[in-house]
């Protein structure tokens, strides 16, 4: 796939958004003849491909899907989140029937995935105008560096700030693997269409976007952002987190401008006691 | 599984609703972060995302209006090499009510 336009790369301050949030969306960025296709499309089903097909060659049979990849502004989006030529995990075609009765649990996809210096992301595609009797999906944000596993969390109907997702036709979400989400139950007389597709990047994740607003103040708010549902004490952590993970992909480990990481890992080596009220210190020969 | 008979209050018969909830400290009267609900009467079906408004904004609040506590979380400190990690949420409070139907 061509090197998308620098003006379709993420900005360092969405950036900064999207390893706070775990998500980053673009509203209607799919054009309106694609969406009217897409229903047919996704009903007809779009043929699998083996784990780990690069990008490239995953869907030159399923020219829907290639139109979807190669739109500016999503090939500008992949190419920011988990860098050129990316694999393609798995794909899915996911149907919430009308009044269907049953929601997901809350949940991160796979399995637990703790790595702190990479991460996949989750197109997901709306092709429908999405109400909230349809059951857009349910996220959380700022859930994705919570380390549980898969349904486990199914417990926690709802969190104070989730997002129940509402929005125009041709949405395209991307959704960092670890962030808890769900199909919420379909209240409406409309069946609900989603296409999703998994990525896993090829390259080390530091600096695919655009750097120009690299230093921004604003960047430093994205990071700081709390959110409803964190508690008192562990908010503090997440943020600390957070630090961590947007260091590795900066490659700036002295970038912490709030300092929770560098207060934490402060250990002086510099020994100042003089030396007679060191009981270790030999004694001077004279 | 065989279905426990249920409680037999006089000539009526009871069930347990559920409510748990998800505060932001491990103080009982600190605000609502989260919440579900289960109910044993089978006359709701309340479910994953299906509202953003806490029903009470403290724990607190629960009790005054008639919720009774059975179970709090414990307070654990961090694993050792673990104490920067972040996972379920700490502060989980079960409540009930029994219903008489």
């Amino acid at each position: 796939m061509p090197h998308p336009h620098r003006k379709n790369l993420l900005t360092s301050v969405q950036m900064a958004r999207f390893v706070a949030t775990g998500s980053f969306r673009m509203d209607a960025v799919v054009p309106d003849d694609m969406n009217q296709q897409a229903i047919d499309v996704l009903k007809a089903g779009i043929p699998g491909v083996p784990y780990g097909t690069p990008l490239s060659e995953a869907f030159v049979d399923t020219e829907f899907v290639q139109r979807l990849v190669e739109l500016p502004e999503v090939a500008g989006a992949i190419h920011s989140l988990v860098g050129p030529e990316p694999l393609v995990d798995h794909h899915a075609v996911h149907i919430r029937k009308a009044n269907d009765g049953e929601a997901q649990d809350l949940h991160g996809d796979a399995i637990i995935d703790v790595r702190p210096d990479a991460f996949d992301v989750q197109l997901m595609y709306y092709p429908q105008d999405v109400t909230l009797e349809m059951g857009g999906t349910l996220s959380v944000p700022g859930s994705h560096l919570r380390r549980t596993n898969e349904t486990d969390t199914g417990r926690y109907q709802n969190l104070l700030g989730q997002t129940r997702l509402v929005c125009p036709a041709g949405t395209v979400v991307f959704l960092h693997h670890g962030i808890w989400h769900g199909g919420r139950r379909n209240d409406s007389d409309i069946d609900r269409y989603m296409f999703k597709i998994r990525f896993n990047p090829t390259v080390r994740q530091v600096r695919l976007w655009n750097l120009d607003d690299l230093y921004d103040e604003e960047v430093a708010r994205e990071l700081d952002q709390t959110f409803p549902w964190y508690e008192n004490a562990t908010g503090r952590l997440e943020k600390y987190n957070r630090i961590k993970l947007w260091q590795a992909l900066t490659g700036d480990d002295t970038y912490d401008p709030e300092y929770w990481v560098t207060r934490v890992s402060n250990r002086p080596q510099r020994v100042v006691a003089q030396r007679s009220q060191n009981p270790h210190a030999k004694k001077e020969i004279a | 599984m065989t279905a426990t008979a249920p409680i037999d209050a006089g000539q009526q018969t009871v069930r347990q609703q559920v409510l748990v909830l998800y505060l932001a400290s491990s103080a009982l009267d600190a605000r609502v972060v989260g919440w579900s609900t289960y109910d044993g009467t089978g006359t709701t079906t309340p479910t994953t995302g299906d509202s953003d408004v806490p029903p009470y904004a403290t724990g607190l609040d629960a009790l005054k209006d008639g919720w009774r506590l059975f179970q709090a979380a414990q307070l654990l400190p961090p694993q050792p090499g673990h104490e920067y990690d972040v996972s379920f949420l700490k502060h989980e409070f079960f409540f009930e009510k029994l219903v008489t139907l």
